[in-house]
């Protein structure tokens, strides 16, 4: 494979990733209609009639709602992201440190976290808490933990192994310390593949819940609810069901291209798929 | 061999009970009253602490705990409020409609991804590989839900060759009953056959530089004889696990793709408990599909034991 195609994918990606990315900073400033604006005259147009893509039932501007919903997702995602990634690390690299039995434990905890379907505990969460940005995060960000915390031990783990690291035990140097001063630096390449990979899938879960009515309060537009929305008019206005479903493809894609393509990155070996 | 299940299954209970109490941990400390929550902000104080006595709430968390451990190991999963029924028969009649659904996209998914995996192996580099793994690409990248949407739009009300959604009964036939399941199964099948693929591709190209491949070949069977009489078997091994790991994934995709086709599976038993919020029937579904989950990584784990019998030394 020449080595064009392969940078494809991260090159791809960072592009996809940076202009959604800069669509959802944009949409705090300038929409071109009130997302939120119900304008009943003008309701479910088709594209280009009003506005570049039409309007839904209650006659909102879909591309406002689009940009509108990038934010809320991306927002919703990141912090989830941001919740698992450094919960999770932090319990990685504790494990990989002390081993034995606390590691085993932690471990096994992650197994058993992991087995829970995600979206059930959002709806267990959401009949607790009520629905909101709140419930989501938790939700999504819980089951983000055992990936990182897998993750970051396995590599800490092997990190540990090295001759560096006895090195600085010789030294004197306690395990916090080498944990932070050679362990989590050796580490981070493989937690940030992980944190793209991530993102990807809990802008998938937030859509999805959103879909089910879990997602930020309305009138706040969300890509999940655009859908549930256009459900009732799948006759009537198939482009409503249409585009958000593209806009959660792409965002998900240019995740998933961005962190396939920093692991081939960072581990030539690998890769070729 | 029978230690070994020992051990696992051990393993398995264990794994249950810290389940188990995880989720009643996380319905007594996230704020919430199921007795509140039943009747509503108007209630008066001596009807709600009558009606928290008799769900048994004034008990203390262990006692409670274990009522619900032991209830559910004897098929008694509690009254459901909104329903006024066991919630066990809700379950049960609920499962009908998941497992199978389940059950048909697994099916699905294997018959997309091991052609797919073995074509993008074989044309390794090639224009099918990149196409397989564009198609990969794509349908890990959008929500099962909405491939549920694409397909009513097209196979329901385009072309009108499925219902848009509901579903008979099996008592309606099981032909209509299938016809049913086809689409949503299909929407969640797109995605798991995504990753399965991968891993599938992975798997061949990895059993084709073995020894015995150049053995076979050596002796003269053809390459398409010898990629389907040795690789493929040999590539199966990984594939079963990871539709093992998947499958909580697949009961998550199972909640959402019962609502976009309103069928009345577990997925869609725990959204419309979430709107009454009816918070025992919640509790059970998450636990009895957590419970699944590990079941059947449980089943995969012991099949691989049967399949792979070197695997048996190993603890």
């Amino acid at each position: 494979m020449s080595a064009a195609l392969r940078r494809l994918p991260l090159l791809l990606g960072g592009l996809l990733t940076a202009t959604i990315l800069g669509i959802s900073l944009l949409s705090l400033v300038w929409t071109p209609e009130t997302p939120t604006r119900m304008r009943f005259a003008l309701k479910l147009r088709p594209p280009l009639a009003q506005g570049l893509l039409g309007t839904d039932h209650f006659g909102r501007d879909v591309v406002s709602m689009l940009m509108a919903g990038a934010w809320n997702s991306l927002s919703i995602a990141g912090l989830a992201v941001l919740l698992g990634a450094s919960v999770g690390t932090l319990l990685g690299l504790t494990a990989a440190a002390r081993g034995g039995l606390l590691d085993s434990l932690l471990m096994r905890l992650a197994d058993i976290l992991f087995a829970f379907p995600a979206v059930l505990s959002a709806i267990m969460l959401g009949a607790l808490m009520g629905p909101g940005a709140l419930t989501a995060i938790i939700a999504i960000g819980v089951f983000m933990v055992p990936v990182f915390a897998r993750v970051t031990r396995s590599a800490a783990v092997q990190v540990w192994a090295r001759d560096y690291v006895l090195a600085a035990r010789a030294a004197g140097k306690g395990a916090s310390r080498i944990t932070l001063e050679h362990v989590l630096p050796n580490v981070s390449g493989q937690i940030i593949v992980q944190v793209a990979l991530q993102f990807g899938l809990a802008v998938l879960t937030e859509a999805g819940l959103s879909f089910l009515g879990l997602g930020v309060a309305p009138p706040a537009p969300t890509w999940g609810r655009m859908l549930a929305d256009a459900q009732t008019y799948l006759s009537a206005a198939p482009h409503l069901a249409l585009v958000p479903g593209i806009a959660i493809g792409l965002t998900v894609l240019g995740f998933n291209l961005l962190g396939d393509g920093l692991r081939d990155l960072l581990d030539p070996r690998r890769g070729g798929g | 061999m029978l230690s070994i299940i020992a051990r696992r299954f051990a393993g398995l209970l264990l794994t249950l009970t810290v389940m188990s109490a995880a989720v009643f941990v996380v319905m007594e400390v996230v704020p919430g009253d199921p007795a509140a929550i039943q009747l509503g902000t108007s209630a008066r104080p001596d009807t709600l602490a009558a009606l928290r006595a008799s769900m048994g709430l004034d008990q203390p968390a262990l006692v409670r705990y274990l009522a619900w451990v032991g209830g559910m190991l004897h098929g008694d999963f509690g009254t459901s409020f909104t329903y006024g029924v066991p919630v066990a028969g809700l379950i049960a009649e609920r499962l009908a409609v998941t497992l199978p659904l389940a059950v048909m996209a697994i099916v699905l998914s294997t018959l997309i991804a091991i052609p797919l995996g073995v074509l993008a192996a074989a044309r390794h580099g090639k224009a099918a590989d990149y196409g397989a793994t564009l198609f990969a690409q794509l349908c890990l990248a959008v929500p099962n839900f909405w491939i549920g949407l694409l397909l009513i739009v097209v196979f329901a009300v385009g072309l009108g060759w499925f219902p848009a959604g509901g579903f008979p009964g099996w008592s309606a036939g099981i032909g209509a009953s299938l016809k049913a399941l086809l689409l949503p199964a299909l929407a969640l099948a797109l995605p798991q056959s995504a990753v399965l693929a991968r891993v599938m591709r992975a798997a061949v190209l990895d059993v084709m530089g073995e020894e015995f491949v150049a053995t076979a070949r050596a002796k003269g069977l053809t390459r398409r004889a010898t990629l389907w009489r040795h690789v493929v078997p040999n590539a199966l091994v990984p594939v079963v696990t990871i539709l093992g790991l998947q499958f909580s994934f697949l009961i998550a995709g199972a909640v959402l793709v019962e609502n976009v086709f309103v069928l009345p599976g577990l997925g869609r038993l725990a959204f419309q408990a979430l709107a009454q919020r009816d918070l025992l029937v919640i509790r059970d579904v998450v636990m009895f599909l957590a419970a699944l989950v590990v079941v059947v990584n449980f089943l995969v784990d012991m099949a691989y034991l049967v399949l792979d019998p070197r695997l048996r030394g190993r603890t």
